[in-house]
């Protein structure tokens, strides 16, 4: 491991207090350092990559036909964060995000909305605007906004600036909060810079009422690269108080696969096994299809069980994965395939 | 004046010691004229039984040991064997009636098939496994391990010696042990083999040998449930089938008998192996 | 479908039938023998083949009495001196390939068949059983051409007329695995497929027509035991090979004792699936699931016996057991089906005895919950739980979905524990620790061992085993040289060689 880290001497760095996340000091007890970060995420179990991806392969080929299939395609609209993260980003365009979330088929007006629109978060007045009465406020009811924050999507700057770019878009309306963590830190074996981060960063999700928007943590597992760091990051995520784990930015290839979606929610299964605690999962980027998407909600039933499959446990990032849904809805109610021109642009 | 010879006593080799046979009996061993030579122990099933446990418990160690250090313990004997050259050709001419010349031709190509077999202990297994080329992220590879107990009815009919360096060297090169059955009618090769045997490195237990009657031990050896292979090269004049047939009530591997000392080959080193395939998964991730 | 109401469907994880449609089959009510080419009446009491998820007869089957074995094995031996032994290798290879293609071509209507006929999963069949069977004479095809590479030196000669007799579990692939390597080496194929499997065989035998396989190279007979049993003590063939329990290959052994034929036998296994307490966990949980419940356990290397470092024991049981609570049990054609039928009445009586007697002997009997079907032959998967080494169900093989779960301490203990058996089949090791892996693999004597995986089998890749387990590999290189005996050096193999053919060798 680094010698030092900021300046510090070895010891002093492992002997280093982090910072109070709760859930961390009653996981791992009450001298919380880097090093006792450290030697518990490093007695996690590993993982074969042969097994987990064969494991993943052979969910993959449940086949889902009929009355299984039509619940499938509405949940899966149900679960999905409507996305758009580009440079290009107008008003215009979040308009028409907005509009394709709150009404995803106007062919079809027994279509359920998706659960939230995921924008940057200078975005996100132009999303709570355009969804009016459509939009949650953090309630159950209605479609929330995301916001990806903390240097979205390198997570390259200071803490100032990520708790900062946090409570802007907090402030503005967002109901979640899409964080990166730091994977150079990461990845250098700093673990507890990384902790230290999505504790504050949580801490930055709170609104002035004492409540918080939803915390999603981003591992952007294409750069952890192996399954054995996913598992850490995930372990890492929900002990500093992550309420979701997240795969992907969607500006990294390889974004979510089903392997990797697969070892999060073993992550998460096994914290429930432990706390009763149940934390959320969000596969994001390259979920194109609806047959892939199907994939993902086996996965999730026969891993966590289907309780998890609802918006407050598990999410897909996507957006072009809508209009395939919808086609496939519409060949399940019509008994023809339909086409590209009858879905709508967002 | 001639000097008065002192004439050897010829017993077991079980575990590294030489034993009696626990029954007491002897049988005469004698020229082919009818001259008396020695007494040989007529070993019973019993004494079978205790080279079995012998073998076995040798087993562990000298099958873990390395192909080169079984290589040189091999080529040991053949050093060794070297050094005795002329009480081995003796020997040879009192009980086989040989000329000098003939016994001599014998225990050179002996100890000529304990070196071409001595150096195959290292190399065996790269021929006879291999690595193999599986669909899918698999390390995958076959080698051959040893068999295991195996027992031995060495040739019976002349070339003593060169018989039991073609049936036991190749054997006991992969880290089997033995329980061999002499020849009958000429043991005292096989006991003056293991005088060498004892004063080698080759570890006590490893080649266990036994003087007396193929036909009364053999039996108890192919029916042994703690021997893995039976090899029957000498066992021509037995009823080998019946041998095979209580063989097969444990499956164990048998070699069918052979005229005279089989040659050297590859094919018996390998016949007392059992392919190991070992799957690894592969992953950079 | 506008009458789906989403909120109304049951739990999801109920999913919605799905099954492979059969009328992708197209199954003649009665089968003859396939001897010389043709379909012809067996002159026995011919028997009915059935579904063993339904009991509902599928197909009428002939059955071979000992004139209708002499046939086939005339068939056999005449197709093999006069056409089969002047082909070139290169041309038996081709053949090979057509195989190959037309099993690729009519894979799924065999997968359909042999899940019918079998009970076995519809994903299994069509996932792994089919697919390796294609694989298996793509594999063994190449080789036709290139024996001199074999290791029995140049010039390696065909055996002849080689008896083979399979099992019911795998009732292609064990086909496959038999007829693929002989026809490559140069012999002429006799092969009785199980009583109650018979059916993907005949399939198979209008795909050896479609081949325009020269008539007699492989003759398909169905029968019972005695079928078995006359095919391979009869005097006209040099090479038997079966696959099926210890003790119908121990006769095997005796009958063919003194005979000069060359033996392969792949028998029974007791497989240890060692889980230490460095394992990859999650993946460790399907492998032992993948090791026992694969093909509802009928499978000769199936790691029946749990073996678990103590101080994990618990959380391993534990998750294994809700791992099990996702296992469906049911209809094997439905592609959701991860668990199917019972082979047969008699197998499953077997279990259930087997079974009994755990408990009996006081094993904590534990069993996933889930439905069983009114007719054909159900088990549920089963664990057993604080299994000692001395209780029947950790020594003997009970070929179902029934795990027997031990400790241990060390890996020295764990190796002994696995090796305390007469078997010596296969065996699983579990770590993430490399070099611990690799010792513990040269302690286990057993033919195959997979670390941090289980049951994978492939055509390049030798099976067989240590002990009672049997003799001979099938697959690869080794599988090959079962059919061949060397021409230039050497003496005898193992099992089978008389003193005749020695002399022979000896003297040349």
């Amino acid at each position: 491991m680094n010698a030092t880290t900021q300046g510090l001497p070895a010891q002093t760095f492992q002997a280093k207090a982090l910072a109070p996340a709760e859930r961390a000091l009653s996981m791992i007890g009450g001298d919380l350092t880097e090093k006792s970060l450290r030697l518990h995420l490093e007695g996690l179990a590993g993982v074969d990559a042969v097994g987990l991806e064969q494991r993943a392969a052979a969910l993959g080929t449940r086949s889902i036909k009929t009355t299984s299939k039509a619940w499938a395609l509405d949940t899966i609209i149900e679960l999905i964060d409507l996305t758009t993260l580009e440079g290009a980003d107008t008003p215009g365009k979040v308009r028409s995000l907005v509009a394709k979330a709150v009404n995803p088929d106007p062919s079809d007006a027994t279509t359920p909305r998706v659960a939230a629109v995921c924008v940057y978060g200078d975005m996100v007045p132009h999303a709570v605007q355009a969804l009016g009465g459509a939009w949650s406020r953090g309630t159950d009811n209605g479609i929330n906004v995301a916001a990806v924050a903390t240097a979205f999507p390198s997570g390259r700057s200071s803490l100032a600036i990520k708790i900062a770019d946090t409570s802007e878009a907090v402030a503005a309306g967002a109901d979640e909060i899409d964080m990166v963590i730091d994977r150079g830190a990461f990845l250098s074996g700093n673990f507890g810079l990384v902790f230290d981060q999505i504790v504050a960063v949580k801490e930055a999700c709170r609104r002035a009422d004492g409540t918080y928007a939803h915390l999603k943590v981003i591992l952007e597992t294409g750069e952890l690269n192996t399954y054995d760091n996913v598992r850490r990051a995930s372990w890492l995520a929900i002990l500093a108080g992550g309420d979701f784990i997240k795969t992907s930015t969607g500006k990294v290839a390889p974004a979510a696969t089903l392997p990797v979606t697969l070892l999060m929610l073993e992550v998460v299964r096994d914290w429930h096994r432990l706390t009763g605690e149940r934390i959320g999962v969000k596969p994001a980027g390259g979920i194109r299809t609806s047959k892939d998407a199907i994939k993902y909600l086996v996965t999730v039933a026969e891993t966590v069980g289907e309780e998890w499959l609802t918006p407050h446990l598990f999410r897909f990032g996507a957006s072009s994965l809508l209009n395939d849904v919808l086609l496939q809805r519409q060949k399940l109610t019509t008994g023809r395939y339909s086409g590209p021109d009858y879905v709508t642009m967002d | 004046m001639t000097r008065l010879a002192v004439p050897k006593t010829y017993k077991l080799y079980i575990g590294g010691k030489f034993p009696r046979s626990e029954s007491g009996r002897t049988y005469e061993v004698s020229t082919k004229d009818g001259a008396f030579l020695a007494n040989a122990s007529l070993a019973s099933r019993k004494d079978a039984r205790d080279a079995v446990v012998a073998a076995r418990a040798a087993f562990p160690g000298w099958s873990a040991a390395t192909g080169y250090n079984r290589g040189q313990v091999l080529y040991r004997i053949a050093e060794l064997l070297e050094g005795r050259r002329d009480q081995f050709v003796d020997e040879l001419v009192a009980t086989e009636s040989l000329t000098k010349s003939a016994a001599t031709s014998q225990v050179d190509t002996a100890i000529d098939a304990w070196i071409w077999y001595a150096g195959w202990a290292d190399k065996y297994v790269q021929v006879a496994g291999n690595a193999n080329a599986v669909s899918g992220p698999y390390f995958n590879m076959s080698t051959p391990e040893p068999t295991g107990v195996v027992a031995i009815v060495a040739p019976q009919s002349g070339n003593a010696l060169l018989g039991l360096a073609s049936v036991i060297a190749p054997a006991i090169l992969t880290g089997n042990t033995v329980v061999v059955v002499a020849s009958q009618a000429a043991p005292l090769a096989a006991i003056s083999l293991a005088e060498v045997l004892a004063t080698s490195d080759v570890p006590g237990g490893v080649v266990n040998i036994l003087t007396g009657s193929p036909a009364e031990i053999a039996p108890w050896l192919a029916g042994h449930a703690d021997v893995n292979a039976i090899d029957l090269a000498g066992a021509e004049l037995l009823h080998w089938v019946d041998l095979q047939v209580i063989a097969a009530d444990t499956l164990k591997r048998v070699l069918a008998p052979v005229n005279g000392a089989p040659a050297p080959s590859l094919e018996r080193v390998v016949a007392f192996t059992e392919t190991k395939t070992v799957w690894h998964t592969k992953s950079l991730i | 479908m506008t009458d789906v109401n989403p909120q109304s469907a049951s739990r999801f994880l109920d999913y919605a039938p799905a099954p492979e449609s059969t009328s992708i089959l197209h199954l003649k009510p009665s089968y003859g023998l396939f001897i010389n080419g043709e379909f012809v009446d067996g002159h026995g009491d011919s028997f009915q083949t059935i579904s063993p998820a339904t009991e509902k007869t599928i197909a009428e089957i002939s059955n071979a009495d000992s004139s209708d074995v002499d046939a086939a094995v005339a068939a056999a031996r005449s197709a093999y001196t006069r056409t089969w032994s002047k082909l070139s290798g290169a041309d038996r290879g081709k053949y090979l390939f057509r195989i190959a293609r037309l099993v690729q071509e009519r894979a799924r209507e065999l997968a359909v068949a042999e899940s019918l006929d079998n009970g076995k999963p519809i994903k299994e069949s069509r996932d792994v059983d089919v697919p390796l069977v294609a694989a298996w004479f793509f594999y063994y095809a190449g080789w036709a051409d290139k024996l001199d590479y074999a290791g029995l030196g140049p010039n390696p000669r065909a055996l002849g007329v080689a008896a083979q007799v399979i099992p019911w579990n795998f009732p292609l692939l064990m086909l496959a695995w038999k007829v693929a390597p002989a026809l490559a080496a140069g012999n002429t194929v006799v092969i009785k497929p199980a009583e109650t499997t018979p059916l993907s065989a005949l399939i198979f035998a209008e795909i050896l027509q479609q081949a325009d396989l020269p008539a007699g190279v492989v003759n398909i007979i169905t029968g019972a035991g005695d079928t078995g049993e006359a095919l391979v003590n009869h005097p006209d063939v040099n090479k038997v090979a079966f696959t099926g329990s210890t003790a119908v290959g121990r006769a095997i052994a005796k009958s063919v004792a003194g005979t000069g034929k060359k033996v392969t036998l792949e028998l029974g296994g007791k497989a240890a699936n060692i889980v230490f307490d460095d394992a990859p966990i999650d993946q460790a949980v399907e492998g032992i699931v993948n090791g026992i419940f694969f093909n509802q356990g009928h499978v000769c290397c199936a790691g029946s016996r749990l073996l678990v470092q103590e101080n994990i024991h618990d959380e391993v049981v534990d998750r294994l057991k809700s791992r099990l609570m996702t296992l469906r049990l049911g209809d094997p054609l439905d592609k959701n089906t991860d668990i199917g039928a019972i082979n047969s009445r008699e197998q499953l009586e077997r279990i259930r005895e087997l079974s009994d007697i755990g408990e009996k002997e006081g094993a904590d009997r534990w069993t996933a919950p889930c439905a069983i079907p009114e007719n054909g032959f159900w088990f549920a998967p089963t664990i057993f739980d604080n299994v000692s080494t001395s209780s029947t169900i950790a020594r003997e093989e009970v070929f179902g979905p029934v795990l027997s779960v031990l400790t241990f301490r060390t890996p020295a203990e764990a190796i002994a524990k696995a090796n305390n058996t007469p078997y010596g089949l296969s065996a699983g090791i579990w770590s993430d620790k490399g070099s611990k892996i690799l010792a513990v693999a040269d302690g286990l004597r057993a033919g195959v061992i997979w670390a941090n995986t289980f049951n994978r089998f492939d055509p390049a890749s030798p099976f067989g085993g240590f002990k009672e387990s049997g003799y001979g590999r099938e697959g690869g290189r080794h599988g090959l040289a079962a059919y061949l005996e060397s021409a230039g050096w050497g003496s005898p193999a193992a099992g089978s060689t008389t003193v005749s053919t020695t002399r022979k060798q000896a003297s040349a």
